[in-house]
């Protein structure tokens, strides 16, 4: 017990080693620092996948750990991602704006540049006046600040009000669903102040950087590492200690831990809320990468891909939710680019850009029913862990509990 | 001896069905008191109210020489002030070792700050194998819980009550499904217990409720219906009718 924290959790410096080698080689094999046989497209999907792991990462502790079904993940990921695109849009439309102003013979004064940039962005929905959520567009730090304020506080809000009412199971799912599926509707709304369906664009040219897409893609994939190592040794301290212990207790039996003297609503509430500013983080990192944000990256599906990853991953282990979230998302850039060929029968032809998904949904349902542990659970044939012989009992009542098959003895 | 629980005239009512009908109760500081009756009596159900499960829809739940009404409590406010329960059927953290669920239960902080930043102290650790040693588990402190007898997990339920360090301990059938020397086991546990704290035993078996030697509760249809020595209880004619003499 009194050993240190990487004593007891070998597998995040493991984790961690693995990673900074990933970073390494990806590095000496890219078009703007080595030798060139990755492409720069290439580079910004592997930081994207980076990306995704971190929300992973987060949703492992909020399912997997808490057993908190929620599947609104995404809107606080593409909340981050906005918050963060606001910036970008804003600076890089002024200094546009200012090189396009300077050839006039009267220099232009500070609300002219304003209009002019209000102009540029908001042309396409028919407005020209910045809305009121763009106040704080012009100060990178602020943005930064609101990348997780704004996401955490909508959480906290949301988190007490559900909470509180003791909604569980199910019923939370589908209200976290509803309010993913509330928010990217309200922001396919011209008048949202977010430029509606067209979402924010031009996000992966950085203001005031010379530097080539080659060498930029290259300190977000290195940025988006760090924010995923550090996010992957936070939520491991986090699940190590007693605090683990409770929220795990949550996840099986949420009545004992109540009877225990713990207030378990709030102890949702704050993994909820720290949850969903990893998402952030993560969706701040992930948009400049893609380029471009439109409110159907919060549609409710990618919150359920989320929960997919995670689960063929295997839940309650984070390397898991790490390796679910990288092998599905790549695959599936892979099937769903074209890449993959397609299958002749003669009489049909499988196309893989239609049959990914059929091949998804089969492959999540065969590993909920005959690998539970999912990917995850290879590792446990190497350190020879094993599942409690339970009679097919859970481990608690609760809906979320540990199932026989996915704990270890 | 002054009264450390008194509830005084609950009443609670399920869809129609009175479980609890105009009940009051006493128990005074280290008191042993068992209370029995016969199924759907409202045994389960008073602990409900008193640990703040179930909200009466009458009646006053006072605890403690300040008087508070636990009626306005939370479940958790209720067992940081005092009051452990063990459930009717042995619910630990199945998937968490015996030195986790023990420590998870140790009288600390229970806000989700000083959780967070907790780690167990050397005396904490002490406490725990001492714990461990009175409940006769102390050489499986590194199992996983899931693993141990249902007798075990009674009892390392009962540990991790005694490690919240109550005021007053509310036991739900304690030896159902136990071996007899089990049941033995777990009587000391209880009689050393009730030394040093109020302790309120709800059981069904006679033959443990003598062994345990103490101030008899008896519940029928939602309220008392006799209270005294065991002998007493059972010379009672209508205890008889509605219990014994079935």
């Amino acid at each position: 017990m009194q050993r240190s924290f990487i004593a007891k959790n070998p597998s995040v410096l493991i984790f961690l080693a693995c990673l900074a080698l990933f970073t390494l080689m990806v590095t000496i094999f890219s078009e703007g620092f080595g030798v060139g046989m990755i492409s720069t497209s290439f580079v910004k999907t592997l930081g994207k996948t980076l990306c995704l792991c971190l929300i992973a990462v987060a949703m492992d502790l909020i399912w997997g750990f808490t057993g908190i079904l929620s599947l609104g993940h995404f809107a606080f990921f593409g909340l981050g991602g906005y918050m963060i695109g606001m910036w970008l849009m804003y600076e890089r439309t002024r200094l546009i704006v200012v090189e396009s102003l300077s050839q006039t013979e009267i220099p232009p004064t500070r609300s002219e540049i304003v209009d002019a940039i209000g102009n540029q962005i908001f042309g396409v929905v028919g407005a020209n006046e910045f809305p009121l959520i763009w106040a704080f567009a012009d100060s990178l730090f602020l943005q930064l600040v609101l990348v997780v304020l704004v996401p955490g506080l909508l959480a906290l809000v949301f988190g007490w009000l559900a909470f509180r009412s003791r909604v569980t199971g199910v019923y939370l799912s589908i209200l976290t669903q509803a309010m993913t599926l509330a928010l990217a509707l309200y922001l396919f709304q011209n008048d949202s102040g977010l430029r509606g369906n067209n979402g924010l664009s031009g996000l992966q040219n950085l203001p005031g950087v010379d530097a080539s897409q080659d060498v930029v893609s290259l300190w977000f994939l290195w940025a988006s590492a760090v924010a995923l190592g550090l996010g992957y040794l936070l939520a491991a301290w986090v699940v190590s200690g007693k605090f683990g212990s409770v929220i795990r207790g949550i996840r099986d039996n949420e009545a004992r831990v109540r009877f225990l003297g713990y207030s378990v609503e709030t102890y949702k509430l704050m993994i909820f809320t720290l949850t969903a500013c990893i998402a952030a983080i993560a969706g701040a990192l992930y948009y400049p990468q893609a380029g471009i944000i439109n409110p159907a990256e919060i549609a409710p599906i990618a919150s359920i891909y989320l929960a997919v990853w995670v689960a063929i991953g295997g839940r309650g282990r984070l390397y898991g939710a790490v390796i679910g979230a990288a092998f599905v998302s790549l695959l599936s850039t892979w099937f769903t680019g074209g890449q993959a060929p397609n299958i002749p029968l003669g009489f049909y032809t499988i196309k893989w850009v239609d049959w990914w998904l059929v091949l998804l949904g089969l492959s999540f349902v065969a590993v909920t029913l005959f690998a539970p542990k999912g990917m995850g659970g290879l590792v446990d044939y190497w350190t020879q862990r094993r599942s409690p012989n339970r009679h097919g009992a859970n481990l608690g009542p609760n809906d979320g509990a540990m199932r026989e098959q996915e704990a270890s003895k | 001896m002054s009264t450390l629980l008194e509830v005084s005239g609950v009443s609670v009512t399920f869809d129609g069905f009175r479980a609890i009908n105009n009940l009051s109760f006493q128990i005074g500081e280290a008191e042993l008191r068992a209370v029995i009756g016969p199924n759907g009596a409202g045994k389960t159900t008073f602990m409900d109210i008193v640990t703040g499960k179930t909200r009466p829809d009458e009646g006053r739940v006072i605890w403690g020489e300040k008087s508070v009404s636990l009626l306005k409590m939370s479940e958790a406010k209720i067992a940081q002030a005092g009051i452990g329960r063990k459930f009717q059927k042995p619910t630990v953290f199945e998937d968490q070792t015996v030195q986790e669920n023990l420590l998870m239960a140790l009288k600390k902080p229970r806000g989700w700050l000083p959780v967070l930043s907790y780690r167990a102290k050397p005396e904490d650790l002490d406490k725990v194998a001492e714990l461990a040693t009175e409940i006769g588990l102390v050489d499986e402190l590194t199992r996983k819980s899931g693993e141990l007898s249902h007798g075990q997990k009674q009892w390392l339920e009962i540990g991790m009550l005694l490690a919240q360090e109550p005021r007053l301990l509310l036991v739900d059938e304690p030896a159902a499904g136990m071996t007899p020397q089990e049941r033995e086991h777990t009587t000391d546990l209880l009689l050393e217990a009730a030394k040093t704290r109020a302790v309120v035993v709800v059981e069904h078996d006679m033959e443990f409720v003598r062994r345990l030697n103490c101030k008899v509760t008896v519940l029928h249809e939602g309220s008392v219906l006799a209270e005294g020595s065991l002998d007493h209880v059972t010379s009672n004619q209508e205890v008889i009718d509605v219990y014994l003499g079935r």
